[in-house]
């Protein structure tokens, strides 16, 4: 991430237009030479698969309550055992992985899409847009991101969206910030200067040209981020403002069952924590391959 | 060596704070500290001044353990060993005496000659008249609460003489002497709230907020706010038996998992207010004693607002009321700690006892059939909530009766409401559509618990509803002599409403539990839901 | 110190001003837009219309927003922020005894985050893409993608529920040590500087579970840090420089590289400090810990104003304080940030 600003500019054409096979052959090579990142890859394969066909397989409705089968340790009835209200934590821990991704991804779509957009505009025309985004994103930054996500959440309501919201506007600065920096350093590069020449309005030069470059470093955050958004959703949860019950999500089952812990009903928190931990360290995971994979610099 | 001296009067316990070794635990320490007392609780106290606007339900037990009231209730043991208040038994705290007159409608208190303030100076009716009329004063919840037990303007208190006070009544009602046992009309020194009253604070509220001046049984050692109260024993306390312990320390720890750890451990004596759960494992699993009783005249409810159009119709109240798991409920929400309050024998109540079991049992065919002769028969959606602060059992018992209603083609979404909000939108605005309610009422009257909550207006009356007839019951016999021949047949009536219009549904009566160590015993349960601390005592047993 | 340097600080001292002003008003409307009438919650269980109301007026909610906040902006500039509704006190008394019990947690969790995340982050950066360099990346990617409360919980159960070896988790000191006299408000230091051993051991040992939980969660960011920047420098001219000179391994590591790998690290370290301060929220209701955290959540839940306004704008001014300083140092030691601004 720091040592971004030395690498030399790609050309321009092989951004806009990367040939298909050759990319491919890209990614198999970033996966064959970083053991860790083909890991990563393979798990996030398997919470991919169990979002997608995950409530067609599950051996239980994970709503269900079974009357006299509350807080059971795991068996081969119940894998994961059940919880509280009698409900089969396997199942819900395998459909929660469908809500958990959605909300990590949509949050951070959303906080990179704004945060990069401004601040690539900041960074490419300076004055006072930069100003004006600089200090904006800073008033971000003075909170501390878990207590503004808490005032936000508690200000608009505990809903799926809001921790949506919530998480993407904490997010917003740094995406900003990162964007900004590296096409601040470009804008007047050479062949920035020579796009403009050849007639490219700057809309079209910013969104082909300089902002590809912001990607790499950007990747990693984004990878951090999905992390990070799970996390935030769990401890909102911890303190009451999670995602509506009775909805499985992996954050509300960890905050519910941690209650659990101490009177020796482990499983409750357990697995749920095993599954966010598990997404959170592929997230974590990815984000080197994930910058290896789209650095134009790697590219040979 | 003075300051490290915490545990006044133990040299074991200095000494040995010397030696904790790093990385231990010190239950050794805690408990070989006789004379101190270690509770812990999870709620936070706001004020040492009840009657102060703003003071929070938690404060209320600085009021109970450090203050004294004229009167208070005696005691009794129920069947399963647990010692509980008595609210057919006065008893004088710093009253030695009282005596209703002939007429009926005034009292005469004679005060305990030997009680002091902890500053030395004696009490006298000019403390107690100040004290109560602050109490009616001050506005607030303080003022609704004397209000209901008649005492509503500071001309009703009279200083006869130094030792003597009246109070005289302004209708005769059952209710007057016990609301003189309520937390509320605690006595404070009149002498030091003179001192320290201003233009705009003429009742001292900013000083009794942090410094306490009473005559009750334990003083304030120290208060970190947010953290802990600590209590010294007042040797010359005159309103009861000295208590058994000399220091009693109330930390906060707001963690549930926490709490539950720390007296399993045996770090702390008394777990205050634990979850049912802890309370029906701890109890099977003998680590601690597990302390508690029914509390009296509460019930943790259903209320469907008849705000909402669906329910305007009582067939499809009567429905929910089918619809309801209650004894899946039960067992998963209350853990069983608690008394049933469904599956009543008959719709007319055999007796006056309150609270008793519904009519209802979850019988979903006769709900649907109730609701199919309603406008509503192909069913409707309804957001259910309840307050986060009660998120312990109101959450799985919400998620129950979301399935059960499920069944009668009613799509219930769970709605959980942070605190601050809770009570705005559920008891002042009175709007939520289908919720979870826990009133219990001080005093222990059947009308006491309809005026609150079924009184069209009233605050716990969340569910809006309004019949004239009930309404005409309950004013008559809110003041009424239990006594009285007429009295027993209107309390029945107005049950067999209950029962009937059912804008409550009944789900269980809780348990107030709390876990003990086992060398502590003296726990008494109380209507007002405090820790009461005076008469805890080491376990002889 | 050039003109052009003092200009410099004056520039980014002048930039701050905007941002203080912006948490202002967020932290206003923000706690403004929180649900619920704290008047209402606040005015005891059997309360009616009328003291409900006589309660919102002594605690002027009953005025239009502008003026609340003209109110607010007047008694902040008097040093007022107000009176806590949940707790009764000041709120200013309230982060007083509150704040140095969480930075005391924070700064002993970064202190032990640092002691293990900067040497695995050498450890890593000098044997780049071997095993060594992924098992550093597992441990330290696993500590952060467990909740801050879970591994808490998990913690206490292990190390006081099951073994006993950590104190009950009561808070800052076990119930029957009292507090040193406060110089700096943190137990352990104050006990040092009293020489009383004893209070600090015990501080020490409530310190050890929470300070370990928040430690395990910020060994990621520091020891990826310290790994990149230890890659940058080894890669750099003058470390070539140093070993075609022939200097030892060890010499060329930590005299010449680490040193200088060091600097951005300590750069990102008020970022990480912030993070702890939020992950800090979670903990201290595990804990007990007697923090402004715990303070804050409690003030959340039930819409204390005043509290949640304190809490946040002192977390937010602390950072920017913090942030401040370490720009105005690095303005000082490097010259190119100087043009940059």
């Amino acid at each position: 991430m720091l040592a971004r600003s030395e690498q030399t500019d790609p050309s321009a054409a092989a951004i806009a237009t990367p040939p298909r096979k050759s990319w491919l052959g890209h990614v198999r090579y970033v996966l064959v030479s970083n053991p860790v990142t083909l890991f990563a890859f393979s798990l996030l394969l398997l919470i991919l698969t169990a979002a997608l066909i995950g409530p067609y397989i599950v051996p239980y409705d994970p709503l269900a309550t079974l009357p006299g089968q509350q807080l059971k340790p795991p068996s081969w009835q119940h894998w994961f055992g059940t919880d509280q209200l009698g409900r089969d934590i396997f199942s819900r821990v395998v459909v929660a992985a469908r809500l958990d991704l959605m909300l990590s991804v949509a949050a951070v779509a959303l906080s990179f899409v704004i945060g990069s957009a401004l601040g690539s505009v900041a960074g490419y025309y300076g004055g006072w847009v930069e100003t004006v985004v600089g200090r904006v994103c800073d008033t971000i930054m003075a909170f501390p991101l878990f207590v503004l996500a808490m005032g936000i959440v508690a200000a608009l309501g505990n809903t799926i969206e809001n921790i949506i919201y919530a998480t993407a506007i904490i997010n917003l600065p740094f995406y900003a910030r990162m964007a900004r920096a590296e096409v601040s350093i470009r804008r007047n590069a050479g062949f920035v200067q020579a796009a403009r020449l050849t007639g490219n309005g700057d809309w079209r030069i910013l969104a082909l040209q300089v902002f590809p470059n912001a990607l790499p470093p950007m990747m990693v955050q984004v990878s951090l981020n999905l992390g990070w958004a799970i996390l935030n959703a769990a401890g909102l949860s911890f303190i009451g403002l999670g995602v509506r019950p009775p909805t499985p999500e992996w954050g509300i089952m960890v905050a519910e069952g941690a209650n659990y812990i101490i009177s020796g009903e482990w499983w409750v928190a357990l697995f749920p924590g095993l599954a966010l931990m598990l997404a959170v360290f592929t997230f974590n995971l990815l984000g080197d391959g994930l910058r290896d994979i789209v650095d134009p610099q790697r590219r040979t | 060596m003075r300051r490290r001296n915490f545990l006044a009067g133990s040299g074991a316990a200095v000494a040995g704070a010397n030696l904790i070794p790093f990385l231990r635990s010190s239950a050794a320490w805690a408990q070989g500290a006789a004379d101190t007392l270690v509770i812990a609780t999870s709620t936070t106290i706001n004020s040492l001044d009840l009657h102060r606007v703003g003071t929070n339900r938690p404060s209320y037990q600085v009021t109970v353990n450090l203050y004294d009231r004229l009167l208070t209730f005696g005691t009794k043991v129920t069947a399963d060993g647990a010692v509980v208040y008595d609210y057919t038994k006065l008893k004088g705290e710093l009253a030695e005496s009282w005596k209703v007159a002939d007429d009926g409608m005034s009292v005469t208190f004679k005060l305990k000659p030997t009680a002091k303030f902890w500053d030395g100076t004696p009490v006298t009716a000019d403390d107690v008249k100040w004290s109560l009329d602050r109490a009616v004063s001050l506005g607030g919840f303080p003022g609704v609460q004397m209000k209901a037990g008649s005492l509503e303007k500071p001309e009703q208190f009279e200083v006869v003489d130094a030792q003597t006070f009246r109070i005289k009544f302004l209708r005769k009602s059952k209710l007057t002497l016990p609301d003189l046992a309520v937390p509320v009309p605690f006595i404070l020194s009149a002498k030091v709230g003179k001192e320290k009253a201003t233009e705009k604070d003429p009742w001292a509220t900013e000083w009794f907020h942090r410094n306490p001046m009473g005559s009750g049984a334990y003083k304030l050692e120290r208060w970190d706010p947010g953290q802990q109260v600590v209590y010294t024993r007042n040797d010359a306390w005159v309103g009861g038996p000295l208590p058994a312990y000399k220091r009693v320390i109330i930390r906060e720890i707001p963690a549930q998992a926490t709490r539950r750890a720390l007296v399993e451990r045996g770090d702390i004596a008394l777990a205050f207010e634990i979850p049912s759960k802890d309370a029906q494992e701890l109890k099977k699993a003998g680590k601690a004693v597990v302390v508690g009783a029914p509390i009296d005249n509460c019930l943790h409810v259903l209320c469907p607002n008849l705000d909402f159009a669906p329910f305007k119709d009582k067939k499809v109240r009567q429905a929910i009321a089918y619809a309801v798991p209650y004894d899946q409920i039960f067992k998963q929400a209350a853990y069983e700690r608690g008394v049933p309050m469904w599956g009543g024998k008959s719709a007319t109540p055999a007796d006056i006892s309150w609270p008793q079991p519904f009519p209802y049992t979850t019988d979903y065919d006769k709900a649907k059939a109730l609701l199919s002769q309603t406008a509503f028969k192909d069913g409707f959606e309804v957001p259910l909530s309840f307050d986060l602060g009660t998120a312990e059992w109101g959450e799985p018992a919400a998620l129950l009766i979301q399935e059960g209603l499920s069944k009668i083609g009613i799509k219930a979404t769970i709605d959980k409401i942070p605190g601050a909000n809770w009570r705005t939108r559920a008891l002042v605005e009175k709007k939520l559509p289908l919720h979870l309610e826990n009133f219990g009422g001080w005093l222990d009257t059947p009308d006491y618990y309809f005026f609150w909550a079924y009184l069209k207006g009233n605050l716990f009356n969340s569910s809006n509803y309004d019949d004239a007839e009930m309404k005409a019951l309950i004013d008559e016999t809110l003041h009424m002599e239990t006594s009285d021949p007429t009295y027993a047949p209107k309390i029945k009536r107005m049950i067999a409403k209950a029962f009937d219009d059912v804008p409550r549904i009944p789900l269980w009566q809780p348990f107030l539990d709390s876990a003990m160590r086992k060398d502590v015993a003296g726990y008494t349960s109380w209507f007002h839901r405090q820790p009461d601390v005076r008469f805890m005592a080491p376990n002889k047993a | 110190m050039t003109a052009a340097r003092l200009l410099s600080i004056a520039k980014r001292l002048g930039q701050t001003l905007p941002v203080l002003a912006g948490i202002l008003v967020i932290t206003f409307l923000l706690t403004r837009a929180l649900p619920g009438d704290p008047a209402a919650y606040f005015a005891g269980p059997a309360a009616d219309e009328k003291s409900i109301a006589e309660i919102r007026k002594s605690l002027g909610l009953d005025r239009s927003l502008p003026a609340q906040f003209l109110i607010y902006i007047g008694q902040l500039a008097k040093g007022d922020l107000g009176q806590s509704i949940s707790t009764g006190q000041p709120v200013v008394t309230e982060l007083f005894t509150r704040l140095p019990a969480s930075l005391e947690l924070t700064l002993a969790a970064l202190t032990l985050s640092l002691l293990i995340a900067v040497p695995l982050g050498v450890l890593a950066a000098t044997r780049p893409d071997t095993w060594v360099d992924h098992l550093c990346r597992f441990v330290v990617t696993a500590g952060v993608s467990l909740p801050t409360f879970f591994t808490g919980l998990a913690l206490l159960y292990v190390f006081y529920y099951l073994l006993g070896w950590a104190p009950a988790p009561l808070g800052r000191l076990d119930i029957i040590v009292l507090p040193p006299t406060r110089i700096t408000g943190f137990y352990t230091i104050d006990a040092l500087l009293a020489g009383d051993f004893a209070t600090f051991r015990a501080a020490l040992a409530q310190l050890t579970l929470p300070a370990t939980t928040l430690a395990l969660f910020t060994l990621a960011p520091i020891a990826r840090m310290t790994r990149g920047s230890m890659l940058q420098v080894l890669a750099s001219d003058f470390v070539r420089t140093a070993r075609a000179a022939g200097l030892p391994g060890r010499t060329v590591l930590f005299t010449y590289a680490f040193r200088n790998a060091l600097l951005p690290v300590v750069t990102t370290l008020g970022m990480v400090f912030s993070f702890t301060l939020g992950a800090n929220v979670l903990v201290e209701k595990v804990f007990a810990w007697p923090g402004i955290g715990s303070y804050a959540i409690e003030a959340l839940t039930v819409s204390d104003y005043a509290a949640v306004q304190g809490f946040v704008l002192a977390m937010a001014i602390l950072f920017v304080a913090l942030n401040l300083l370490i720009d105005i140092a690095y303005t000082l030691i490097d010259p190119r940030i100087a043009s940059e601004a």
